[in-house]
Order: C-alpha cells, then sequence, then structure tokens
C-alpha cells in the first residue's frame, strides 16, 4: 500500500501543487517582496528597503487606531459567536421538536455574502436608527456594534454545526456514568461536555479569531470606516492605504504583511492554548 | 502524530492568515466586454498593430464603445477592446490591467496628480494629431516639454435649479425675495435669500427642501468634497496672481491657508439647513438618493454637473421637463462673484501607454484620433457618448443636445462671466478628500465644530502633499 501510494505520490499532488504555487505561495511571496519597494504596478517596483514599514506606523496615526478597533471587536465577538452558538448547539441536540427546520435556518446566513449581509444590515440598522435621528455614521460606537450584530447573525449557525457535531460525538457511557454518580446538569456540562468537545472548540476559536480579525467586505458595505476613519478595521485600512495616496502602494503593503504576522502569531497561540486542552480519546 | 497534527495547524493559521494578504491585492474587477485574449494577434510585419485595448472609465457609456469598436473593426480591421472598470474601481483596475502583458494601450488619467502616479506609463503625445486639434492647450497635462494627457470632454457643474418650481415660487404673493426670476440671483445673498424665504414655503411648492439631499455616505460625498471645495481653493490660489493657472498654483502650494473657509461653510450650511433630509441623516444618502428627490420634484435645486441628466431623465416618474433644466453657478459670498460663472474642466485625460510596442503606440493614436476627427467618429461622440468634447475639429453645432450640456455651452458662451477652472485637479490625493468628506459628515451630524473641518482641509493638505 505504502508502495503504491509513493508511486503517485507526485501524480496526485501536483495539480494541487500547481494551483497552490501559481494562485497563492507565488502571490504570497511577491506581495512581501513589494512590502519592500515602491511600485504602482506589481511589475516594476523600486527597492527601498525597511521605509515602508517605518511609514507604516507613522504616516497618520489609522494604522494602530484601526488595529485597536479591530482588536476590541475580535475579543467581543469571538466571544459572543461562541457562546451563542454553544448555547444554540446545547438547545439543539436534546431533541426539541424541529431539530433539523431550526439547524437549517441558523445555518443559512452564513450562506450570503459578506457585502450583501453588510449592505443588508447597513438598511435594516440604518431603518432603526432613522427613529431617534441617527444613522450608522454618526457615531463609530454604532457602527462597532452593528459589525458585531452582523458577524454574529454570520457565523454563530456555522460554528453551532461544529459544536453540533462535537456534541453527538460525547459517548453515551460518559454522560450515563456520570448522572449515576450524582452530577448535577451544570456539573455534566462542565465536567463532561466541554472537555469532551474541545477539539470543536479549538476550531470555532480559531475559525471566529481569524474571520473577525481579517473582517473586510463586512466592514466595506457596513460603513467603510465612517464616520473618518473610526470603524476602520485593519483589512480596509490596508486597502484604502493602497489605493487612496500617490505612491503609498508599498505602504499598504507593509502593512498587509504585518497583518499576515500579526494573524498568524495569534492564531498559533491560540491554537496551542486550546489544544493543550484537549482529551485524546 | 501528534507533532504532525501540530505542523499541520501551523501552516493552516499561516494560510488562512496568508490567504488575506493575498486577497488584498486581488481587488481589481474588470468586466470585459469583448474577449480580452490576445494571442496571436501581435503586430503583422506590414500593417502595424491589429489591436489595441482601451480601458474605459466611464460605465454609463460602455454599450457606445462597443459600438464604436466594432464600427472602427470595420472600417480599419483594427480590433478594439474595450474593457470597463466597475464604478469606481478604476484606479484599482488599472494598477492590475498594466502589469499584465497585454496591456492597455490607452487609459485615461484624472490629471496632474493622477500624471503623478502614472507618469512612468504616459507617452508623450506632443506630437499626435489629437493634440493639434485640442482648443485650449493650456487644458493638456503637462510635464517639461510633453504631453501626456489629452482631454477629451469638457465639463460643468453647479447648481441645476429645477425652473417649474422657481417659477411656482416667484409667483408667491407673499414671496420676501427682492427678484423675480431665478436667472437674476447672481450673489450668495440673494440665493439665500430665495432659497430660505422657500423653505418657509415648502408647502405651497409642494417640496420637502429646497437642495436635495447633501449626500455624504462614504463613496458619495464627492460633491462636497472636491467639487465644492474647488471654489475657495480658486479664490486662494487666485488670489496671487490674477491671471495664474491656479491648477498649477496648487499643485506647487505644500500648504494652503482656507482663505475662504467661511465663504465654504456659507454655501455648505444653506444646503444643510434647507435640505430635504435632516443633517443628521445624511451619512446614509448617496448622490442617486439626491438626484432622485430632484426629478421627483421634492427638491428645487442640487448641485451637480451636466453629465446628471442622463440620471436625472432616466429616473422613473422624472417629472423634470428638459426646458426647465438650468444651470446656476454655485455662489459662496466671495467679492465680485457676480461675474462668477459655472466650474468648467475636466477630469478625464487620455494616455497611451508608452510601454507598449511602438505599433500599438500608434494603432492607439490613430484610434482616438478617428473617433474625434472623422465624421462616424463625431457623430458617436455628440450624440451617443454626450460629450461635449474639447477639440477643434467640433463645429458649433456639432453639441449635444441634452439640456445641461447645452446650459454648460451657453454659460461658457457669456460675455464677462469669467467661469471657474477644476482647480480640485491639484488636490493632492484620493485619501485627502476622503478625509475632508468624513469631516463634513462629521460636521453636519453636530459631532464636530467648523473649525475641526477646517484644521482638516488645511492639515492633511499638508501631510498628503509632503507623501507625493
Amino acid at each position: 500500500m505504502q508502495k503504491v501510494l509513493k508511486k503517485y505520490v507526485a501524480f496526485f499532488t501536483f495539480p494541487t501543487l500547481l494551483a497552490f504555487i501559481i494562485a497563492f505561495l507565488a502571490p504570497f511571496l511577491m506581495g512581501v517582496y513589494l512590502s519592500f519597494t515602491e511600485f504602482t504596478a506589481v511589475t516594476d517596483s523600486k527597492w527601498v528597503g525597511i521605509e515602508n514599514y517605518i511609514k507604516a506606523f507613522t504616516s497618520g496615526g489609522d494604522f494602530l487606531n484601526s488595529l485597536w478597533f479591530t482588536t476590541k471587536f475580535t475579543v467581543i465577538s469571538v466571544i459572543s459567536i461562541n457562546l451563542l452558538a454553544f448555547l444554540l448547539a446545547l438547545l439543539l441536540t436534546r431533541g426539541v421538536r424541529w431539530t433539523n427546520g431550526f439547524r437549517t435556518v441558523f445555518f443559512m446566513p452564513n450562506l450570503i455574502g459578506g457585502i450583501v449581509l453588510g449592505y443588508i444590515w447597513q438598511l435594516i440598522i440604518n431603518g432603526i436608527l432613522y427613529q431617534s435621528g441617527v444613522t450608522l455614521t454618526t457615531d463609530p460606537k454604532y457602527g462597532f456594534w452593528g459589525l458585531v450584530v452582523l458577524m454574529n447573525w454570520q457565523m454563530i449557525g456555522y460554528m453551532m454545526i461544529i459544536y453540533i457535531a462535537g456534541i453527538q460525538n460525547v459517548p453515551t457511557e460518559l454522560r450515563d456514568a456520570a448522572a449515576v454518580d450524582g452530577a448535577t446538569p451544570i456539573q455534566e456540562l462542565f465536567h463532561v461536555t466541554v472537555p469532551m468537545v474541545m477539539p470543536s472548540i479549538t476550531i470555532c476559536l480559531f475559525l471566529t479569531l481569524t474571520n473577525s480579525f481579517k473582517l473586510f467586505d463586512q466592514n466595506l458595505a457596513l460603513t467603510a470606516g465612517a464616520p473618518g476613519k473610526q470603524s476602520e478595521m485593519l483589512a480596509l485600512n490596508i486597502y484604502n492605504t493602497f489605493y487612496g495616496s500617490i505612491h503609498s502602494e508599498g505602504i499598504g503593503q507593509a502593512k498587509a504583511v504585518i497583518f499576515f504576522l500579526l494573524v498568524t502569531v495569534i492564531a498559533f497561540i491560540q491554537l496551542r492554548l486550546t489544544r493543550s486542552r484537549e482529551v485524546e480519546n | 502524530m501528534k507533532k504532525l497534527k501540530r505542523i499541520l495547524a501551523l501552516t493552516v493559521a499561516a494560510l488562512t492568515a496568508a490567504a488575506s494578504l493575498a486577497a488584498c491585492s486581488n481587488n481589481g474587477t474588470a468586466s470585459s466586454s469583448q474577449a480580452a485574449s490576445s494571442q496571436g494577434t501581435n503586430s503583422t510585419a506590414s500593417g502595424g498593430a491589429k489591436e489595441i485595448y482601451f480601458l474605459n472609465f466611464k460605465p454609463e457609456i460602455a454599450d457606445v464603445y462597443k459600438d464604436i469598436a466594432a464600427d472602427y473593426e470595420k472600417e480599419t480591421g483594427v480590433k478594439v477592446n474595450v474593457v470597463t472598470a466597475a464604478s469606481g474601481t478604476y484606479e484599482q483596475t488599472l494598477k492590475s490591467e498594466i502589469a499584465k502583458s497585454d496591456a492597455p494601450t490607452i487609459f485615461q488619467i484624472n490629471g496632474p496628480v493622477g500624471y503623478e502616479t502614472w507618469k512612468d506609463y504616459c507617452a508623450d503625445l506632443k506630437d499626435s494629431e489629437l493634440y493639434s486639434h485640442l482648443m485650449d492647450k493650456s487644458l493638456a497635462v503637462t510635464s517639461g516639454d510633453g504631453v501626456y494627457g489629452i482631454p477629451y470632454v469638457v465639463e460643468g457643474y453647479g447648481i441645476i435649479y429645477n425652473n417649474a418650481i422657481m417659477k411656482k415660487y416667484f409667483a408667491l404673493s407673499d414671496k420676501a425675495a427682492s427678484v423675480s426670476s431665478a436667472d437674476q440671483i447672481n450673489n450668495f445673498a440673494t440665493l439665500k435669500s430665495v432659497v430660505e424665504d422657500m423653505t418657509k414655503h415648502k408647502k405651497d411648492l409642494g417640496i420637502d427642501g429646497v437642495f436635495a439631499s447633501t449626500s455624504l455616505a462614504s463613496g458619495e460625498d464627492w460633491r462636497w468634497q472636491t467639487h465644492l471645495l474647488n471654489l475657495p481653493m480658486y479664490y486662494e490660489f487666485k488670489d496671487g496672481d490674477q491671471d495664474a493657472n491656479t491648477v498649477v498654483t496648487g499643485l506647487a502650494a505644500k500648504e494652503i491657508t482656507f482663505k475662504y473657509a467661511d465663504n465654504y461653510k456659507n454655501i455648505f450650511d444653506l444646503y444643510l439647513n434647507n435640505s430635504a433630509t435632516k443633517p443628521g441623516l445624511l451619512g446614509s444618502k448617496s448622490v442617486d438618493d439626491s438626484m432622485a428627490e430632484f426629478a421627483l420634484g421634492k427638491a428645487a435645486m442640487v448641485q451637480n454637473g451636466n453629465w446628471a441628466w442622463a440620471q436625472i431623465s432616466g429616473v422613473s416618474g422624472n417629472v423634470v421637463k428638459a426646458d426647465d433644466i438650468k444651470f446656476m453657478p454655485i455662489y459662496t459670498g466671495v467679492k465680485g462673484e457676480e461675474n462668477q460663472g459655472l466650474c468648467i474642466g475636466t477630469e478625464n485625460y487620455f494616455c497611451i501607454n508608452s510601454k507598449v510596442s511602438a505599433d500599438k503606440q500608434k494603432a492607439s493614436e490613430d484610434f482616438l484620433n478617428w473617433l474625434y476627427t472623422s465624421d462616424k467618429g463625431k457623430d458617436y461622440v455628440t450624440n451617443k457618448l454626450g460629450f461635449i468634447a474639447a477639440f477643434d475639429s467640433f463645429s458649433d453645432s456639432e453639441r449635444p443636445d441634452d439640456p445641461l450640456a447645452k446650459e454648460v455651452t451657453t454659460w461658457m458662451a457669456k460675455k464677462d462671466i469669467k467661469t471657474v477652472p477644476w482647480t480640485f485637479e491639484c488636490f493632492p490625493s484620493q485619501d485627502y478628500k476622503n478625509n475632508v468628506g468624513a469631516a463634513l459628515l462629521e460636521y453636519a451630524q453636530g459631532s464636530k465644530k467648523w473649525d475641526d473641518v477646517k484644521s482638516v482641509v488645511v492639515s492633511d493638505w499638508k501631510t498628503e502633499k509632503a507623501k507625493s
């Protein structure tokens, strides 16, 4: 078996590898290179060293502002999405009536694209805010909470499905044993269910964390950073830097590299932390 | 196994993050109207280039260019690929298209600031025939001896008003204004008294507000952060030297004082306070919204340019008749503004890509020349594209017949009236304009004082200029 696999390894991996290199690795390496240059079109560029990285932080305080905004947003949405999704998953594994119907309905928002969602929620939220004579752009806090609501609405269903799968995999013997030993439902939840679904928690935290951090289209469609740049998240900030001013493509690229490192480090730390709590089956 | 898992996890983490990085450079959306592939169509030995590529800026007339391309191919055998960038994404599209081996041969820039970005790609058009036809040579984008961008259309903007509503107002028995028709308004004081009195009679006139909404949603604020801001900047740069080209002065200005800030505030406040929408809600309004208000007769005036006619007449339920639609200059209360005309200029300059083969450059020049000098091409320009062309190959009768374009020509021909050039071409960057727009929004919503707006206009000028 091993031998056969080895023989065909090139055949099976080559197409994907090629696609991966063309569509991913090459642009990525090019992107890193470009962050050290000044360029207009990606094919001809002038080396400027780390100047772009310095400018990323010094030319206007926007980058740090949006980093802070993004961090706040990520913390709040990661917690709320996972809590709500887990609660829903618990409810929908109890055999309530219409379970499948509910699961479908909760999952559906995830199928709509970010831009569309952003505009839909912009209409909804503005419609409500109009009553008191303000709009989404009046205060960055409306944009912030608007984004949190939007993100929750979109991601909860997806995370719920992952949690449901995790919860369904908890062996009934364990639960029965806990019940026989006189554990209350709360104790059972924290000492049996949660440790057993730790792998799902790892995945869900990872997905919500990175997705919240990288949020772009929803941000663009909902507020586009208004008022000022006060509700501008990192990805949008990078985009605006790239296209906004003359000769600042390199700065935008440098910001993108910093952004990449940040997301990687955070995601890696999170994976380490939650992995260590997983129970080996 | 555990180790493998860990490596896998790390890789996944890195890749997901990297996906965002890759995605950032991938936002150009171009809609190709013809297949853009051109394998095997490189220049043949004798006949020059057989195919050129025009990256069009104006989505609203993309279909016309398709017809033009078809006709041109029929006549000359040269295929013109027309690709149109989606609205508001021209820079993005150009940046990604120009990096391709089959790059646009004709593209456009928005003026001297755009040239700064694209100067490595702009061919010198000094000897081109099209340039020789350009009526006002000072409009071209030049650098040193070279001519790098040729303006192809003249556009004008001001306050568009619906004369039907104005007539209704001037017929009122208890009107307070001293003038008796809209064309007698020739300064800010008169405009203000008329507008404010009209607001009082809102119900009688059947309007929601005198001015259509001051659209300040993101991306929809160019009428204020660019077009309206043009006037105080024009006066500021003109102050030093009456005859100076204000764009040139502006380009050289590392700092500005925003001397005419109060004049800007005059007109902007007038827009806000007599609007169809409460100032606090303007952050959600788009240009389309405000053009629709105007078209439906809910507002009597709206600031916009001659390109707006298509938009107004396209609104279903449009009640504005072509005869009733008129232009008025934007008055801001500057001394001597009775002689001020509309803001006339262009932000559309043709450039030819200097990095494509000489044959292709030549073919591109020929195409533009055909479009603006041959009878067939001129017919397209005047009647289908609706351009007021900037070339002497067009006679006076070859002007578009839409009412706003006619108004622009009328205003340009008026004696003693001095048109205001598009000084905003010297504004340092898109970011600058966006920041000003954001400050205006916050001012409209009451979360910023006027002085804050002023300081954004002045300080961002300095920081953005320093970048270029």
